[in-house]
């Protein structure tokens, strides 16, 4: 019963989470920038404006494709906090991104084709290490289910610094955020216009932006597994984590989209490397 | 509800201006004036924007242009003309080449005057083009709702 209770409150409160970390995100942005900044629910009024404009549809195929978006974005969170397996958490992650791809390519503009295109690039840079993340739990606390990995004692950061790192690495590809926000940033006009949401506009807009809430705070879940032996530790480590990513986003300019592989997968490196004295240290010791 | 005054994100173009208007507008951005505040982004993108901010008086080269842009940009949507040019042409106006401000081309909701207009006067500009954005909202959803009406009625009809 547990289980339901988990994926429901997901389903019911992420959206309400994600939307009030995207403000505070936003405030500490302006702040580290010498300004003001919005208010901290501008968020809501993004999309809820979102969903009172006029939706202007280039073809209808792009609606059910950011709609699977959003769905299976939603279902991998769902999965995660119903504490199910966490490899097909993975997947299913990866299925919602594949169908954005598909949407953006579904209509015929080159800046949501040149969005695309970078996206598919970012899912290759930051899949092996979010992999490799599934599997260092694994081999800490012997469970692929999340539910299992949260329930032990052991302190999987003590074991997995490296991994850790690398998820660090990626994880500012998934919040998109500087130097890998290259398939869509507001702060790439000139080269890319929106890059992959160039041709989503009004409520599939709006879908897109709630999905990206969902995506956040799994996202954050998957960090807090590193911690999870202490609740307390885990959630400051997590707000750290996060501000990290922020400071990083303000301190650095937009890289290639050679540079953002090469990072990616340097970072899948680190995980292996630490994978690889892990084991060694455990069949040493058996 | 009233998202949209809220959350007006801009287009910014400019159509054959000197640029001096064009400084003053990305001056609004910075963190003096910090017009984020307000939740307004500078999207760069017409199917994302609210607002249409053009200054200069338009050549024969952008007026497509300025069309297209205006066209992409989905409903309720307000145009602010910024600067002496976008209004009238400003000291352009003679040229062979100016179209003479930029309500010879698309509808244009709100006038900033001045040469260059101060970020002060663009922004006072921005925030009267809510108001309008607001309005047109209003009879946007009066008119779904206008057209949604007769049609569940005669259907209403139909099942009796």
């Amino acid at each position: 019963m547990n289980w339901l209770i988990g994926a429901v409150l997901f389903l019911i409160l992420a959206p309400v989470a994600g939307g009030l970390i995207a403000g505070i995100d936003r405030k500490i942005t302006a702040r580290m920038q010498g300004r003001v900044g919005p208010p901290l629910l501008q968020p809501f009024y993004d999309v809820g404006k979102l969903f009172e404009k006029e939706n202007v549809v280039v073809t209808t195929a792009q609606n059910f494709y950011v709609l699977a978006y959003l769905v299976f974005i939603a279902l991998s969170g769902a999965i995660f906090f119903a504490g199910g397996d966490l490899l097909l958490v993975v997947f299913a992650f990866t299925l919602a991104h594949v169908f954005l791809v598909l949407g953006a390519y579904a209509v015929h503009s080159p800046y949501s084709h040149i969005g695309a295109e970078r996206e598919l690039i970012q899912v290759m840079a930051y899949e092996p290490m979010i992999i490799l993340a599934a599997v260092g739990l694994y081999m800490v606390t012997g469970s692929f289910y999340v539910a299992g990995i949260a329930a032990a004692t052991a302190p999987a950061i003590i074991y997995l610094p490296g991994v850790f790192l690398g998820l660090a690495v990626i994880l500012t590809i998934k919040l998109r955020k500087s130097p890998f926000d290259i398939s869509t940033s507001h702060h790439a006009h000139q080269e890319i216009v929106k890059g992959i949401t160039t041709e989503f506009s009004g409520s599939t807009l709006g879908e897109v932006e709630i999905a990206h809430w969902y995506e956040n705070v799994f996202l954050l879940g998957l960090v807090y597994l590193f911690f999870a032996w202490n609740p307390v530790i885990g959630i400051v480590a997590v707000a750290v984590t996060y501000v990290v990513e922020i400071f990083i986003d303000n301190v650095t300019a937009r890289v290639r989209w050679q540079a953002a592989l090469k990072s990616g997968w340097l970072a899948a490196l680190l995980g292996i490397a630490n994978l690889a004295i892990l084991s060694y240290m455990t069949i040493g010791g058996a | 509800m009233a998202f949209l005054k809220r959350s007006p994100w801009i287009l910014h173009y400019d159509a054959s201006s000197c640029n001096g208007c064009d400084i003053e507008v990305l001056a609004c951005l910075t963190p003096l004036y910090d017009v984020e505040r307000f939740g307004i982004i500078n999207t760069g993108n017409p199917k994302h924007a609210d607002i249409l901010l053009i200054t200069g008086g338009i050549n024969e080269q952008n007026r497509p242009v300025v069309k297209n842009l205006y066209e992409q940009m989905p409903e309720p949507k307000v145009v602010v003309a910024i600067g002496a040019c976008a209004a009238t042409g400003g000291i352009f106006r003679e040229c062979y080449n100016i179209a003479g401000g930029v309500d010879k081309v698309i509808p244009v909701d709100v006038y900033v005057p001045g040469c260059a207009a101060r970020p002060e006067q663009i922004i006072d500009g921005v925030v009267k083009a809510l108001g309008i954005l607001e309005e047109k909202r209003m009879k946007m959803t009066g008119e779904a709702q206008a057209k949604k009406e007769p049609r569940l009625a005669a259907e209403a009809g139909e099942g009796r």
